[in-house]
């Protein structure tokens, strides 16, 4: 620590200037007004103390300018924070498209973090610098809460759905990550570190991946083991329609709306399989709801990424017309 | 303040409410709103001594990254135990139901509240309420958190949740009652001439959070229901892996305890309200106005609940929304400080005990909602939700004011309740020692909170210790500034100097009866024939009736 008393966190993503910018303006501001309030304060309890024991104030009632600025000034001052902090929140909350994804499982009490290749780390996780990161978030028991200080991010992790953070690490180094989410017992230990790597020695670190499976063919395995490859058929012949090109793509349902088939979709489609139903078929697929595990989940999820380059069928893919793929309100 | 030799010593009234009957039974079951107060002002200090206890043991175990003195699952406990002691069972409570309870009635000159029974009827509720909470603590503690998240309180948790959450339940319908209670105390009893706008703002600010207590507090009984129902019966209102929602829970959560933040402050400002034009002997600068706050802060103090829930996952849009109601109720709390600081302007300022808390809680107050401006902030609060900064927000709000707010009240009405006064300077030492202590306890919590420590961390990394070195110490003086307190005021109650009809003076109705009072308050009804806060057509409070200092009326309004 170069500092005993240090202030600011080190400042490595590409949200770190901004939020400390935000963070800076709002200090200023408090401390002018604490400083404003306090001086006033001292200047009226010095000049107005009482100077006989019997002496009263002066008659003032009060004064309706004066409550109009007070009520206005602060006004336009707290809408200028309101949407500052609304600009950056709605630039963290809208990943670009280009991102590096891992999938992330929060469980108590420790994180299960996997590289888009498959190899897998547990409280480490190592990337890129100046690439976009997007972690896909999941969790197998209680909310836990992803969260890199240096990085100026987190998001919840909440069992039952997955949530998305992003950001883009612009330094090298090694940054605490904590789980900032009361979880139980071991809370307080449940984190570990980020390290940010030159993308050469990043590819270098991921080739060198021992004897971690691949998620596409784990899950590909397991799409055979439950038996998925009965009714979604490739060619579009079977009970179920075909997955190829689904992912990321949009899917008319059967009430005529259409829904973008993400991994939040096809964790829902896995789990209540019933939710929504393609158009053109029958809610006849069973909900895998207790027999899959997050994990299991996340390697299903990366084959059915995978078949986004297979050909399409023309007839029996969940792929909806591109007239319809507009997004409905 | 100066001693004049020639007062000859005063004596107590020889009827009083103290005195009017005697043994346990007359105090069990009363219907005096006084007794009943002080049945309260008994219950609420025996939980803000546990609570404090679990936040001494707390800040002890921090003093070292590692964690020397608890395990982790006793930690957790504390923690928790801490925060529901203080909130449930100390801060809700506080001021409405011991100070409220005992001046709402003599501040409108009338007998008692609207329903005595049900005053009491809402003291027994909260002691039911308070020893399913003991029992939780005593037969393995609470781990979950006083937010009580699911799914961890309703399916993981392997702690005392069950009774803890029906000691809270039980415990809301006394807060509902009392609220009840005051609302139509307020709108039905006041005496002659006492007008709305003549009300004392401490009766405003009452009538402000009994509006909050009545609406929001069937919200979490509702929602500690449901999640009891899912810890007893596995019901799956809120476990995923039984189609349940966990944010749900939040929502519902958050409902009701966004507004119960200002259950806690509202009546600390209405207190402060009182004590800056008394002390300073001067009317209260912008009545309306300040009146007008306090209703909307309760009014929009409801709408902003998902503030705590930023980086759920939730929509962006709600997270706008919920951003911007929460600039707008930052506006009204700004507006009842300036008014405050106002008030000293062109005043006959003292700097007794009572003062010295309304000064202490403007510093506090200030920084507290200044800070909560950090965390309205979408942008910043990514970064600082969940942290220390958090922590140590909520603390300024709470300890730095409502409590404040509570100890100069206590101060202020003290030789009403009980006839005495207690002893100043000591008092106004253990003011001061309170504000250093708590600023040296709370304000390297922020710092702490943006360089991302987490709350509720039972062990650290090094590089956060030389902050919590400083609030473990803070805190070690913090509590020689509760004790003190404690120690004077229980002995002047019976051995203080007596005190007088109006010691101070000051202008509310509650000064015009004896002290202490008599069982039925007034020997007649009053009848009010001036403004609040009016030390200048008062020839009764003996007062100087030309103020010494030379200050023309600002312009604007008469």
């Amino acid at each position: 620590m170069p500092s005993p008393l240090p202030f600011f966190p080190e400042q490595a993503s590409s949200f770190a200037g901004h939020v400390d910018a935000l963070f800076s303006y709002i200090l200023v501001t408090s401390i002018f007004f604490t400083v404003l309030v306090t001086l006033l304060t001292l200047f009226a309890a010095f000049r107005f103390r009482r100077k006989s024991a019997s002496e009263i104030g002066a008659e003032i009632h009060g004064n309706t300018a004066l409550e109009i600025g007070w009520t206005l000034i602060p006004l336009i001052l707290a809408l200028g924070m309101f949407a500052w902090g609304a600009v950056i929140y709605v630039h963290y909350r809208t990943a670009p498209k280009d991102t590096l994804d891992i999938y992330v499982v929060g469980k108590q009490w420790m994180w299960k973090l996997q590289q888009p290749t498959g190899r897998k780390e547990i409280n480490e996780l190592h990337i890129p610098v100046n690439r976009n990161i997007k972690l896909i978030l999941g969790s197998e028991d209680v909310i836990h809460n992803f969260y890199v200080p240096a990085f100026r991010v987190k998001m919840d992790v909440v069992p039952g759905r997955y949530n998305t953070m992003w950001f883009r690490p612009t330094k090298v180094g090694k940054y605490h990550f904590f789980c900032s989410q009361y979880c139980g017992t071991n809370h307080a230990v449940m984190g570990g570190w980020v390290t940010v790597m030159d993308p050469a020695e990043y590819a270098a670190w991921l080739a060198d991946e021992g004897g971690d499976v691949n998620p596409v063919s784990a899950g590909e395995k397991l799409f055979t083991q439950l038996a998925c490859t009965t009714c979604h058929v490739p060619n579009g012949t079977g009970r179920g329609p075909s997955l190829n090109g689904v992912y990321g793509a949009h899917v008319l349902l059967a009430d005529g709306s259409t829904v973008t088939a993400d991994e939040s979709y096809i964790r829902e489609s896995i789990l209540q399989p019933k939710a929504k139903i393609v158009a053109g078929y029958q809610p006849v697929m069973p909900t895998f709801q207790g027999l899959v595990s997050e994990e299991q989940i996340l390697n299903l999820t990366a084959y059915i990424k995978s078949l986004q380059t297979q050909p399409v069928p023309a007839k029996g893919a969940g792929v909806a017309p591109a007239s319809s793929g507009k997004k409905s309100l | 303040m100066s001693i004049t030799a020639a007062v000859p010593a005063k004596t107590l009234p020889q009827h009083h409410y103290l005195n009017a009957t005697y043994g346990i039974r007359s105090w069990l079951l009363t219907v005096d709103h006084k007794r009943i107060a002080l049945l309260y002002l008994a219950s609420v200090t025996f939980f803000f001594f546990i609570g404090g206890f679990f936040a001494m043991m707390i800040r002890l175990h921090l003093l070292t990254p590692s964690g020397y003195l608890l395990s982790a699952d006793t930690y957790n406990r504390m923690f928790t135990m801490h925060g529901v002691a203080m909130i449930f069972f100390f801060l809700i409570p506080s001021i409405p139901a011991v100070l409220g309870n005992f001046f709402i009635p003599l501040m409108i000159g009338a007998k008692d509240l609207a329903f005595p029974k049900i005053n009491l009827l809402s003291w027994y509720i909260y002691v039911i309420g308070g020893a399913f909470t003991l029992y939780s603590m005593i037969s393995g503690g609470l781990d979950t958190g006083w937010t009580f998240y699911t799914p961890l309180s309703t399916v993981y948790s392997n702690s005392a949740v069950a009774p803890a959450v029906i000691g809270v339940f039980i415990t809301g319908f006394s807060s509902i009652l009392t609220g009840l209670n005051f609302l139509v105390t307020i709108h039905t009893m006041r005496a002659p001439g006492m007008t709305w706008f003549r009300l004392p703002m401490f009766v405003w600010a009452h009538y402000a959070t009994s509006i909050v207590m009545i609406l929001g507090t069937p919200v979490i009984a509702i929602t500690l229901a449901l999640a009891g129902m899912e810890r007893l019966f596995g019901l799956g209102f809120f476990n995923p892996a039984m189609g349940g929602d966990p944010i749900l829970f939040q929502h519902l959560f958050w409902f009701y305890s966004h507004p119960a933040v200002y259950i806690m402050i509202l009546p600390a400002m209405g207190v402060i309200s009182e004590l800056i034009p008394t002390f300073a002997r001067k009317q209260l600068f912008g009545y309306h106005f300040v009146a007008a706050a306090s209703l909307a802060i309760a009014v929009i103090g409801f709408l902003v609940w998902a503030h705590h829930m930023f980086v759920t996952g939730q929509s962006t849009y709600a997270a706008l929304a919920f951003s911007f109601l929460t600039f707008l109720v930052a506006i009204p709390s700004a507006v009842k400080t300036f008014n405050w600081v106002a008030t000293l302007y062109g005043g006959s300022i003292s700097f007794d005990t009572p003062m010295l808390y309304a000064f202490g809680f403007l510093g506090l107050f200030l920084i507290g909602g200044l800070t909560g401006l950090f965390l309205g902030c979408l942008g910043t609060d990514i970064h600082i939700h969940d942290t220390y900064f958090v922590v140590a927000h909520f603390h300024y709000i709470m300890v730095g004011g409502a409590v404040m707010g509570y100890l100069g009240g206590l101060h202020f009405w003290w030789p009403k309740m009980t006839g005495r006064m207690y002893p100043e300077w000591l008092a106004r030492v253990s003011a001061l020692i309170l504000f250093v202590g708590f600023n040296l306890t709370f304000f390297p919590q922020f710092l702490l909170g943006y360089l991302g420590m987490p709350r509720r961390y039972h062990v650290y990394p090094p590089e956060f210790q030389v902050y919590n070195v400083m609030s473990t110490a803070g805190a070690s003086i913090l509590a020689i500034g509760y004790l003190l307190p404690m120690i004077y005021l229980t002995w002047s109650a019976f051995y203080g100097r007596v005190a007088g009809d109006n010691p101070w003076p000051a202008t509310g109705l509650e000064w015009k009866t004896q002290s202490p009072p008599l069982t039925e308050n007034f020997e007649v009804t009053p009848i009010v024939t001036w403004e609040p806060y009016d030390f200048h057509h008062r020839p009764d409070l003996g007062l100087d009736p030309v103020s010494t200092h030379e200050i023309m009326p600002a312009h604007g309004d008469d």
